[in-house]
């Protein structure tokens, strides 16, 4: 340890003011403070004692509460594999096989990601923000296993690039980055998007189908009223079933959500209030069921099961820098996410599922709502100084 | 008294290094200073220079732009030194104190007896006028104005902090008197606010002419902007005035006596202090002189006031005049491999995500460490957590950092002085200097309106 901290010190110089990799001096510090946190003190006046928190550690928190969602969607990958083929398979074979197949999604994003931000990080002079290490998973989690690399490196430079950095960098953005990646794969390239193929392994690419085996999820197959197709509510929750890598276990994720709530790292009023207002629209639609739409019957506690909405719930609307950031506004955020979630799902052909585009457009709502909210405690301030 | 007003956000720190409840006065030591540095906005002129000999009382300097301002000499002896820095700005008088001790003669009268302006007058020529601030801004009161209320904060809830019910609890008559001097320049009341805990040895009870008001709850129930805008809000145009309860017994020595009592009780605290205690001294003392060799080898902070809003001092430098502590922590200056990925069992945070939330309650020996690199506000609530007002902490920091003047007063600006904030700026992820943009949003208000 001695060891490294030394040899950091002495190639430091080269990289202050003056000496000759001056330029490179922000991607030096980047890498220093990821290896360390530095010995800087509190200035001479303020705050001379700091909470351990920072941003690294925040991150690192929500990572970890991303591995169950990440685990089991590598296992279900495999499952969904052999099925698919008619074998059998033990449970390290099915694991081995999700295994490979998101290694290389998650290699892909950070990579991509991480040079994009890399490449800012000289430009700009600032030390690499945290945000891409979340990101950086996310993405991953939210598309479908048979998307190609390609694909997604060039969605995750685009997000970076367009949702990020040209508005100022972590902390400046207005919408989830990583949404913004997959809606750029969802509009760019829909035919690998959505299907009934993409969402096994290999099933795309033309591998032999046993009898009887549907690719489709949950949600497509609502949307195109096939009711009986769809898998037990226990399933359901467990999440035995096709979708993107990370978003079928509802179980996963709400073990990924009490670490965040625990920890005081995610926002409980973001997360209840989505569910409660997906329940809320699902119920209002339930009411209103017509014979044209049989979607429309789903039972409101399933919409919560199925797709990304947990997920979405849980981990993309959480986002502070894209959510509201009144503690009032959360909960009409939240409740709006969940609520358009589920009617773009269900009265809109085009679209089975719905959570991105919601949380995409409360993303740019989140501020309209946070002014209402401000303008509220300035009106009460500006009556109480007239009485 | 009305019902307790309960805090429920906040957060109180617990720190090694509590002062034991042992006096030790330490008398007149050699050298003195009175810093205009510890003034917030203050232009000082200077009536004596090195060579003049001073009694206690002395007039040192005054306030450019209010002459009636009059900062006045702590000890008797002579001025040893007028110390500048850039651009000739004063940043210390000292004075080298003899044994004489000898004092400048005030008005000595029943303040009950005297009116608003000869009150105003003997508190200015004392030199403790400047013990009386003002919100908004936190800065030393207009002596041309009239309070709507006065406000006096019987306890002190951040880390560390002196009891006052230990500090004062010889000077109850002169805290009296202070009460009725400081009730006849207010056309409102003197409001004393007490804490359920804090207080609970009941010296304060026995105050007349006094509104009381009881708190409970953490830091910081005791700064006065919480405790205004818990009571009753302040809005623009209004002004209240706030002074120390060490200060109001000084004030009502100096109308009991006729003189100017530079007398005060302080605390030595921290993790780094041998033997944490009480003293009393003389203000404007050398650091040196308090800690002597009571302090753990090492590198460590000199911090004057408490560890939220403190000033980290050279130990050769003077107790500021605002202060009633001195504490003393390790600096944090080792870089750690890895420490923020560390499980973190000794470490402090609000958050729970490093394992030390097992042991709540403990004690613990924190160093000055950012424990990160400066970043833009990205995580949300935490402010809210430790902010216990009626107003919106970050929207109304973004404000300050565009200065916009307009924003920052809709949002409450002339309620929010450094101090409310400090908490915000010990648990901020961000590790933004906030206290010090509170202060800069502060200064564009008082020159828009100057």
């Amino acid at each position: 340890m001695k060891a490294l901290r030394n040899y950091i010190d002495k190639i430091k110089p080269n990289f202050e003011k003056g000496g000759k990799l001056e330029k490179w001096q922000s991607v030096f510090d980047s890498f220093e403070t990821f290896l360390y946190v530095l010995g800087d003190t509190a200035p001479k006046k303020g705050a001379h004692i700091r909470d351990a928190i920072d941003m690294k550690r925040v991150m690192s928190v929500v990572v970890i509460a991303l591995v169950p969602a990440l685990l089991f969607g590598m296992w279900n990958v495999g499952e969904f594999h052999f099925l698919s083929l008619g074998e059998d398979a033990s449970f390290m074979e099915k694991f081995g096989h999700g295994f490979i197949r998101v290694i290389p999604l998650v290699l892909v994003s950070y990579i991509a990601g991480l040079g994009t931000e890399f490449v800012f990080v000289y430009i700009k002079g600032h030390e690499i923000e945290e945000g891409f290490l979340v990101s950086g998973l996310l993405i991953p989690l939210i598309l479908p296993v048979d998307v190609p690399l390609w694909m997604v490196a060039l969605a995750t430079i685009f997000a970076v690039i367009f949702g990020k950095e040209v508005f100022g960098g972590t902390g400046m953005n207005i919408v989830n980055p990583a949404l913004l990646t997959r809606a750029f794969l969802f509009f760019a390239y829909p035919s690998k998007m959505s299907g009934d193929t993409i969402w096994v392994s290999g099933l795309s690419g033309g591998e032999g189908v046993v009898d009887g085996f549907s690719g489709a999820t949950p949600l497509a197959s609502a949307a195109a009223g096939a009711m009986d197709k769809l898998p037990s509510t226990m399933d359901m929750f467990m999440g035995y079933l096709p979708g993107s890598i990370g978003e079928t276990s509802v179980l996963a994720i709400l073990i990924g959500a009490a670490i965040l709530l625990f920890t005081g790292v995610g926002s409980w009023k973001i997360m209840l209030s989505v569910f409660a207002g997906g329940f809320a629209m699902a119920l209002i639609l339930n009411v209103f069921a017509a014979d044209t739409n049989p979607y429309m019957a789903l039972p409101a506690y399933q919409h919560l099961l199925l797709g990304g909405f947990a997920f979405g719930a849980v981990f993309m609307a959480t986002d502070p820098v894209t959510g509201a950031q009144t503690e009032t506004g959360k909960w009409i955020y939240g409740f709006l996410i969940g609520f358009i979630a589920i009617i773009v799902r269900v009265v809109n052909p085009a679209y089975p599922e719905g959570v991105m585009m919601a949380i995409l457009l409360m993303n740019v709502f989140a501020p309209l709502i946070d002014h209402y909210v401000i303008q509220t405690n300035i009106k009460k301030r500006l009556k109480r100084a007239k009485a | 008294m009305s019902k307790v007003i309960k805090i429920k956000k906040g957060l109180d720190i617990h720190l090694k290094g509590r002062a034991e409840k042992v006096l030790v006065d330490l008398g007149i030591s050699a050298n003195y200073a009175v810093k205009p540095t510890d003034f917030e906005g203050l232009t000082p002129k200077l009536m004596v220079k090195a060579g003049h000999e001073v009694k206690i009382g002395t007039p040192l300097f005054y306030d450019k732009y209010k002459p009636e301002i009059l900062f006045t000499s702590p000890v008797s002896g002579t001025v040893s030194e007028i110390n500048r820095g850039e651009r000739r700005r004063i940043l210390e008088v000292i004075i080298k104190a003899d044994e004489k001790s000898e004092y400048e003669a005030f008005t000595k009268a029943n303040p009950k007896d005297l009116q608003k302006d000869e009150i105003k007058e003997n508190i200015l020529k004392s030199g403790l006028w400047p013990a009386i601030r003002q919100r908004p801004y936190a800065i030393i009161a207009n002596p041309s104005d009239t309070p709507i209320s006065i406000f006096i904060s019987g306890f002190d809830s951040a880390p560390l902090a002196p009891d006052y019910e230990f500090a004062l609890n010889d000077d109850m008559n002169d805290f009296q008197t202070g009460v009725d001097a400081l009730k006849k320049i207010t056309d409102g009341n003197v409001n004393l606010i007490l804490h359920q805990e804090l207080n609970a040895g009941g010296l304060f009870k026995s105050i007349k002419n006094v509104e009381f008001h009881e708190f409970s709850g953490p830091h910081p129930a005791s700064t006065i902007g919480v405790q205004i805008n818990n009571i009753k809000a302040l809005n623009k145009g209004e002004i209240v005035w706030y002074v120390n309860p060490i200060d109001v017994a000084k004030i009502g020595k100096l109308f009991n006596e006729g003189i100017f009592d530079s007398t005060k009780i302080i605390a030595l605290t921290g993790s780094e202090v041998k033997m944490p205690q009480y003293f009393k001294i003389t203000d404007g003392a050398d650091l040196l002189s308090i800690v002597r060799d009571n302090v753990k080898s090492g590198d460590v902070r000199y911090i004057s006031g408490n560890v939220l809003t403190g000033e980290k001092l050279e130990k050769t430098n003077f107790l500021s005049y605002y202060d009633y502590q001195l504490t003393i922590i390790p600096e944090g200056n080792q870089p750690e491999f890895l420490g923020w990925g560390t499980p973190g069992f000794g470490k402090f945070s609000m958050t729970r995500t490093f394992f030390s939330w097992l042991n709540p309650k403990k004690e613990m020996t924190l160093d000055s460490n950012l424990h990160g690199g400066e970043r833009p506000f990205v995580v949300t609530g935490e402010f809210e957590k430790v902010f216990p007002m009626d107003i919106y902490p970050m929207q109304l920091l973004k404000a300050i950092i565009i200065e916009d003047i307009d924003l920052m007063e809709q949002l409450g600006i002339y309620e929010v002085a450094e101090e409310d904030f400090a908490l915000c700026e010990v648990i901020n992820t961000s590790k933004i200097e906030i206290q010090k943009l509170v202060r800069q949003g502060i200064n564009v208000m008082i020159k828009e309106f100057s």
